[in-house]
């Protein structure tokens, strides 16, 4: 348990009284420096909310969340999010519409009161593939897959150490995805970061990770290796439906699929 | 009736799309050649249309409907359904069609469901607009069609709102509601896009049983290859508004046109985790 992310029985409650939800039970997992995890499983399943309470975005859990070492209250300060960052799935969303791509950039150096603003706006549009002549363009002159290097420049702009990914290339056309998950994979192995990426996707989970943990219903039905999903060695029956399911469509398997 | 009108009429096809070019025009005043010179027939069988957002793959399945913008210009030599040409129909004639003899499954029914209809008076409605029949009869029917797109409490559902619905549950009232007229075409766009993989497999089965029963013609938009090639009969793949290649569910995987191999080579998968993805090279050539 010497991760640089170490999470141990993590408990999310969201909502009051009869809206109560328990969305995340009792989830420990630990992820190496320098490793990429995934969390896969359906909707509803509370793998974007365990990313949400590592990031700080949900304030009620109960559990230990460890980042480098440090326990994490509910609070958090500036230099939380130096060293840690997310790319959010719908880069359409994620953006402001009336900011261009400078004042975005610009805005998380301010904040963290960093120097060299114009040198490290140059080098982030650079480093994302982006050309220079993006830099004062407004969201809805980019297209999906150029905001996403956008927002993936914003995360980066920190040079932090984590990213967490929530559904990085959903929104994105598969020749899009492609692009993006291969730059993700060239900036991980530069800046030595550590991923959390969660998605709906298996493939693109199994090709990015190398640690897979698969959710329902708030807990972690199983974890696998890179190894195991390649030889579909999985142990639990919910993990096999997913795996199943995964590979197209396939009459004789819809008529025999089960509840979770 | 001569024998070779006979033989042309057991071989008319269910559908015959010729020449179809619809064109856009934006708020600048600048036209957009959203779909190109595409012709295809469509006789009791599975038709996968697959391309990358903007490709044009919705717009061909809303102009057989003419659901378009009225700002729109839609040109064929014909879009013929059972020998009858949808262009030359009157709006009040295309609406005798609509529903009726074609229908469409959209991609979320969160948007496609008027969300302050019950459900039952929803589906209900698809059939009495088209058929006379009373109150009665019709929440039977409704409660067979429920049945049939296999929700387990269908007196339950006939009285809920769609905000108290799954996404799966959802999207089989949807389908519910196109096939309670008996449509001889069903068209579905993205029909399963916005659900969980194992979901999407039951909707999958539904569509499947209902089609190959009620020997339905069935084109199914997606941009997802490996559900098309899993799924359809035939497919077709389209690149800026044209057919670009034609061919078997089943060959696929052994496309011939630079951008279908291009586009199955840039999917990850857990084998080719080890390299780097494939990017697509888009050749200007593939637009002439």
């Amino acid at each position: 348990m010497a991760g640089i992310i170490d999470i141990h029985n993590l408990d999310v409650h969201l909502g009051r009284g009869k809206d109560a939800v328990h969305a995340v039970r009792n989830v420990s997992f630990s992820v190496k420096k320098g490793e990429s995890f995934g969390l896969v499983g359906e909707s509803g399943s509370g793998k974007s909310t365990v990313l949400r309470a590592i990031s700080g975005l949900y304030k009620n859990f109960t559990g230990k969340i460890n980042i480098d070492g440090k326990v994490q209250n509910q609070h958090k300060g500036v230099d939380f999010y130096k060293n840690l960052q997310m790319v959010f799935q719908d880069p359409y969303a994620s953006l402001h519409p009336r900011h261009t791509v400078d004042q975005t950039l610009s805005e998380p150096l301010q904040i963290h009161k960093l120097d060299q603003v114009e040198k490290r706006i140059r080098t982030a549009l650079e480093r994302v593939g982006l050309g220079l002549n993006f830099r004062f363009r407004y969201p809805h002159q980019l297209s999906g897959g150029q905001r996403q290097r956008v927002a993936i420049a914003r995360a980066m702009i920190l040079e932090p150490r984590i990213l967490l990914l929530d559904e990085p290339t959903s929104a994105l056309d598969v020749s899009v995805q492609a692009e993006v998950l291969n730059l993700l994979t060239e900036l991980r192995i530069e800046y030595n970061l550590t991923y959390i990426l969660v998605s709906h996707d298996l493939a693109v989970v199994a090709y990015m990770c190398e640690q897979i943990a698969v959710m329902n219903q708030g807990q972690i039905v199983e974890n696998l290796s890179k190894d195991q999903i390649m030889k579909s060695n999985a142990t639990e029956r919910y993990t096999q439906q997913l795996l199943a399911a995964s590979k197209g469509y396939d009459r004789d398997a819809a008529g025999k699929l089960l509840q979770f | 009736m001569s024998l070779i009108q006979q033989i042309t009429e057991m071989y008319t096809p269910l559908l015959n799309v010729e020449n179809l070019n619809v064109e856009f025009r934006n708020h600048a005043g600048k036209s957009i050649h959203a779909v190109r010179d595409v012709s295809f027939s469509l006789g009791q069988e599975r038709l996968g249309i697959v391309g990358e957002s903007g490709s044009g793959k919705s717009t061909v399945g809303r102009s057989i409907l003419s659901l378009i913008p009225t700002s729109a210009k839609i040109k064929a030599n014909k879009i013929a359904l059972n020998g009858v040409d949808l262009l030359k129909l009157s709006e009040l004639e295309m609406r005798q069609f609509r529903g009726n003899k074609i229908s469409m499954i959209m991609q979320d029914p969160k948007h496609a469901l008027n969300p302050v209809m019950r459900v039952g008076d929803q589906i209900a409605e698809a059939f009495r607009l088209h058929n006379r029949i009373g109150r009665a009869k019709a929440k039977q029917k409704v409660l067979d069609i429920l049945n049939d797109v296999q929700i387990r409490d269908p007196e339950r559902v006939f009285r809920a709102y769609p905000h108290e619905l799954s996404g799966g549950m959802g999207q089989r009232v949807m389908i519910a509601m196109m096939l309670i007229p008996g449509p001889d075409l069903l068209i579905a766009d993205e029909p399963t896009s916005a659900l969980d993989v194992t979901v999407q497999m039951q909707i999958l089965a539904i569509i499947d049983d209902l089609v190959r029963d009620k020997g339905m013609g069935l084109i199914f938009i997606s941009h997802d290859l490996n559900l098309m090639a899993s799924f359809c009969d035939r497919i077709l793949i389209m690149y800026a508004g044209r057919i670009v290649e034609e061919c078997r569910a089943s060959e696929l995987s052994q496309a011939k046109h630079p951008y279908t191999k291009g586009l199955l080579a840039c999917l990850p998968t857990v084998e080719n985790s080890d390299q780097k993805l494939t990017t697509l090279n888009r050749d200007p050539a593939w637009l002439e």
